[in-house]
């Protein structure tokens, strides 16, 4: 009885769960079919041809991989990833040390002024930072596309959080058994703060890793583009090859869905902590 | 370490010894690395957004100054009226349904469900997905002749839709298949805009999902005990425990979507056109005619930023709002 009264809570759940992956199993399927299996309108209910092709193809994966240089995106979207994960972490773990630990003068005010940066809409700074990293010649380079985004406010406003829950006795204490200040950020606060760390990389992680805006207006040659650009300008051009279109969709989502899958708990839980504290 | 050294800095700590600039500047060297990135790449350009909305800028060079004149000429520019509409639309419609939606599936989730995170991983597998490959595959499904989702309602028996194709309103779609004649000023978000809404929704429900979820889990079992032994029913308990106590969750995430749905770009930039807006200017939204106004056509940079600014002070009511709520909210709990 207590289980026949749960069935609408499961069936609601299952038909939202469902949705939510439709679509994922669309592209992988359309990714398979030959051109002219695409264009059979599809029946939602069949599970032949609509959702398993008559004929399981892999070519639009090695295509798509040749059409374009996909490597070279990949590679370049690595080497973003790569230098803003490790840059943000640094200038993060230093200034939020700075703003939790030290004791001077303007330092609230200093770092609520940063807070309140993060209010402003990306469309404000958008046209200004094009103009600022045309100055600096930095337009249509890897500067343009790294630099800016070494430094991030909200990662320094979660791990002040979390510095701050370190009590100062500890930072006394070890100063005064000859600790030099750097090397109680290193040694004490880092290993104490691991998930904040972990939550801090898989933001600038994700985020380089689909960052679209800002690489599309920062750079305009091929040889630079990261994998969203790559992908954008890529289904542009293809005009009606959907099996080439989602075959490079696919394999430009996998890197991060298989992170998602890995790590998921730490994922989530990043987002549901930084929500609500923030 | 040299035991010589310990009274020596204790002392110097104790007697906060160190002059303010010394100090000043010993956190500067701390500070720094991220504070003259944020500078250069944030706040200089934020000021500079300012500065800029007072000029007229063609091809990107200043040409002339033009104090208020160009916040004046958003007055009667049609374009922006259009695109502040249509945004308007897009958030009216996004923000309840993406709160219903994910309350009504935090809730349920929430009633020690098997495979809890199994769900909970499906729900956020959007979240995570670039909203390029969303806007590619998404695309294909509102295809008008080979998509889903018009299969799907072939199968239902609905009539195929053009979709992002579409520019009527849905209220004068709505009105005109049960045969009303309707006022077309009343027409509505375009079928196409709704088409971007529900990709959008799709994209972002799993966030609020976790972010309810966090809060409900918050909520103390045994209130949940104590509303069974008096016997309330369900929906009673929702209105009576869940709903109260979840409201400060809630209202963090109505002002959050608000505010992220303020700036859509990327699904509309990607699914529509071209022109992008299309059709008939139908789903151009703020943040397109700032792009556009700004890099596209002429690099008219002084408007674009006028047009930006009044993005900005939309988000900043909002935010300011939001505080004023929640200082008042935490007098209670």
């Amino acid at each position: 009885m207590r289980y026949l009264r749960r069935i609408p809570i499961h069936v609601i759940i299952v038909i939202g769960a469902i949705s939510m992956v439709l679509p994922f199993v669309w592209m992988l399927s359309t990714s398979f079919k030959s051109p002219q299996a695409t264009f059979i309108p599809p029946n939602f209910f069949e599970l032949r041809p609509t959702w398993i092709p008559d004929e399981v193809i892999l070519t639009n994966y090695v295509e798509a991989w040749r059409e374009v240089p996909f490597p070279r995106y990949f590679m370049n979207t690595l080497f973003m990833a790569a230098c803003i994960v490790l840059g943000v972490l640094m200038t993060s773990a230093l200034a939020a040390y700075a703003f939790a630990k030290f004791d001077f003068p303007g330092r609230e005010t200093i770092f609520i002024f940063f807070l309140s940066m993060m209010i402003v809409p990306q469309a404000v700074y958008l046209v200004p930072s094009f103009i600022i990293l045309s100055k600096l010649g930095w337009v249509d380079t890897y500067m343009a596309l790294i630099v800016p985004w070494l430094a991030q406010i909200f990662s320094i406003f979660l791990l002040r959080q979390q510095f701050r829950t370190i009590p100062d006795d500890y930072y006394d204490a070890a100063l005064i058994d000859g600790c030099s200040r750097l090397g109680f950020l290193w040694r004490v606060l880092v290993p104490l703060s691991k998930p904040t760390l972990i939550t801090i990389g898989l933001f600038a992680l994700l985020g380089s890793w689909n960052s679209f805006i800002w690489p599309l207006i920062m750079t305009n040659s091929d040889k630079l583009r990261p994998i969203q650009v790559g992908l954008s300008y890529f289904a542009q051009e293809q005009g009606t090859e959907y099996g080439l279109m989602m075959a490079a969709a696919t394999f430009c989502i996998t890197p991060v869905i298989i992170i998602y899958f890995i790590a998921q708990k730490q994922v989530i839980e990043s987002y549901a902590k930084s929500g609500i504290k923030g | 370490m040299d035991e010589g050294k310990r009274p020596h800095l204790s002392a110097e700590r104790v007697s906060k010894k160190p002059g303010n600039l010394r100090k000043f500047l010993y956190a500067m060297a701390y500070i720094a690395p991220a504070a003259i990135i944020i500078i250069v790449f944030r706040v200089v350009p934020i000021i500079a957004a300012f500065g800029v909305s007072f000029f007229y800028v063609m091809m990107g060079k200043i040409v002339g100054f033009s104090g208020f004149a160009q916040y004046g000429m958003l007055l009667s520019d049609s374009e922006f009226w259009l695109s502040l509409l249509n945004t308007t639309y897009f958030v009216i419609a996004t923000v309840p349904l993406s709160l219903f939606l994910s309350l009504i599936i935090a809730v349920l989730l929430n009633q020690k469900i098997r495979a809890l995170g199994f769900y909970r991983t499906i729900y956020f597998l959007p979240v995570v997905t670039s909203l390029v490959a969303v806007a590619i595959v998404w695309k294909w499904i509102y295809h008008p002749r080979l998509g889903l989702l018009n299969s799907f309602m072939g199968s239902l028996g609905l009539d195929h839709m053009m979709w992002l194709e579409e520019p009527q309103g849905v209220f004068s779609m709505l009105a005109a298949s049960v045969g009303i004649a309707w006022p077309k000023w009343l027409g509505g978000p375009s079928l196409a805009l709704v088409a971007i809404i529900i990709t959008n929704l799709w994209r972002g429900i799993g966030y609020n999902i976790i972010i309810f979820l966090a809060g409900l889990q918050n909520i103390p079992a045994e209130y949940y005990e104590a509303a069974k032994i008096d016997g309330a029913g369900r929906v009673q308990t929702f209105w009576k425990i869940t709903w109260p106590l979840i409201s400060p969750t809630t209202f963090y995430v109505v002002i959050m979507t608000t505010i992220v749905s303020f700036q859509v770009f990327t699904l509309v930039y990607l699914m529509t056109g071209s022109p992008v807006g299309g059709p008939l200017g139908t789903t151009k939204v703020l943040v397109y005619y700032i792009f556009e106004k700004g890099f596209e056509s002429g690099g008219d940079m002084g408007y674009a930023s006028c047009v930006a600014l009044v993005l900005f002070i939309i988000v900043l009511s909002l935010t300011l709002f939001q505080r004023k709520v929640i200082e008042k909210r935490v007098h209670y709990s």
